[in-house]
């Protein structure tokens, strides 16, 4: 098959390291075949920081998609517009796609191997999300790995897995939980978890606390 | 305590949330951190050290007025404290840096970004 993209091949590549991102990883590479630290310890210390990394700028995206149905709409329509009214945008290019998840459907995200994680929006992605046996097996058994993730979902609801590209990046919007009519919008962002965003999750339950 | 406060305490200035947590603006400056809490406690450097090495790129001449450059001085120093260690060389990171930034234009979507990538290799 001829590929017809070739004339912006020059300008725009699917991965890219700013200095600073270069860097770091060069002083990983060096410490540990030194052998002074071992990549998996460091990801533990990531770990315990994943939340507080980044603006999670995304569970107020999701709080305002349900407490305005005006908002919710427009997130549909052009989510990288929606989403950067809020003030919110990430690098040049980026174009981000709300899907909702319904009685029906509900959404996944697989692909963080690469540089293309809207962390930005999203907060750091779960040091397993990165892991490449969970692309793999989110395409080929994405009930499964929802279980394992201690997600059941209800027998009829289709699972639906997106994989982003290079340019289109997704926020999974979950369903709002019940009896959460009473929540300002500030205490809707709580219940959204990250991985509620990347569908590995479900929205907390009123109460259920962080 | 928890086992970073050693490195809290030795690092003036890190942005902080109300809670006393380090706030990290990219995932980047989390993993110089973490590195840097792994490195202290095995014992390669002293807080002292640290502190000093630090100190030293944080009032180095044309910073950022905001401080936005707080992680790049962090960066800065744990080079030169693990090239003054002779764990490493300028020149050996610098290359690396450079492998690094080659190897992510070189993978596809999808694929995980490796050194091994780097056409240059």
């Amino acid at each position: 098959m001829h590929d017809h993209d070739d004339h912006d091949d020059h300008d725009h590549h699917d991965n890219h390291f700013s200095e600073m991102q270069a860097r770091v990883k060069a002083l990983e590479t060096v410490l540990t075949q030194k052998g002074l630290i071992d990549p998996a310890a460091i990801d533990a210390i990531v770990d315990t920081y994943e939340t507080k990394i980044g603006p999670r700028n995304g569970a107020r995206v999701v709080a305002k998609a349900w407490a305005e149905p005006d908002f919710a709409d427009w997130l549909r329509k052009d989510a990288t517009a929606a989403i950067a009214s809020l003030g919110y945008t990430g690098r040049q290019g980026e174009h981000m796609r709300a899907v909702f998840n319904t009685a029906e459907t509900h959404n996944l995200v697989v692909c963080t191997l690469c540089s293309c994680y809207p962390w930005s929006v999203l907060g750091l992605p779960p040091v397993w999300y990165k892991a490449p046996p969970y692309r793999s097996r989110a395409v080929i058994d994405p009930r499964g790995v929802l279980d394992e993730f201690g997600v059941t979902l209800p027998q009829g609801q289709k699972i639906r897995v997106w994989d982003s590209t290079a340019e289109l990046r997704y926020i999974v919007i979950p369903e709002r939980p019940d009896g959460t009519e009473d929540l300002d919008q500030e205490a809707l962002a709580d219940l959204v978890t990250r991985d509620s965003m990347i569908g590995t999750g479900l929205a907390r339950s009123k109460g259920e606390g962080r | 305590m928890n086992a970073f406060e050693p490195t809290l305490a030795a690092s003036p200035g890190l942005p902080k949330s109300h809670q006393g947590d380090p706030v990290f603006a990219e995932p980047w400056q989390a993993e110089a951190f973490a590195m840097t809490v792994r490195l202290h406690e095995k014992g390669v450097f002293s807080w002292s050290e640290w502190a000093e090495a630090l100190s030293h790129e944080l009032y180095k001449p044309g910073r950022r007025a905001d401080a936005g450059d707080y992680f790049d001085c962090w960066v800065a120093a744990l080079s030169r404290l693990v090239t003054e260690l002779s764990i490493t060389s300028q020149e050996q990171l610098n290359d690396l840096t450079q492998s690094w930034q080659r190897a992510a234009e070189a993978t596809p979507h999808g694929k995980p970004i490796l050194l091994e990538n780097d056409p240059g290799r």
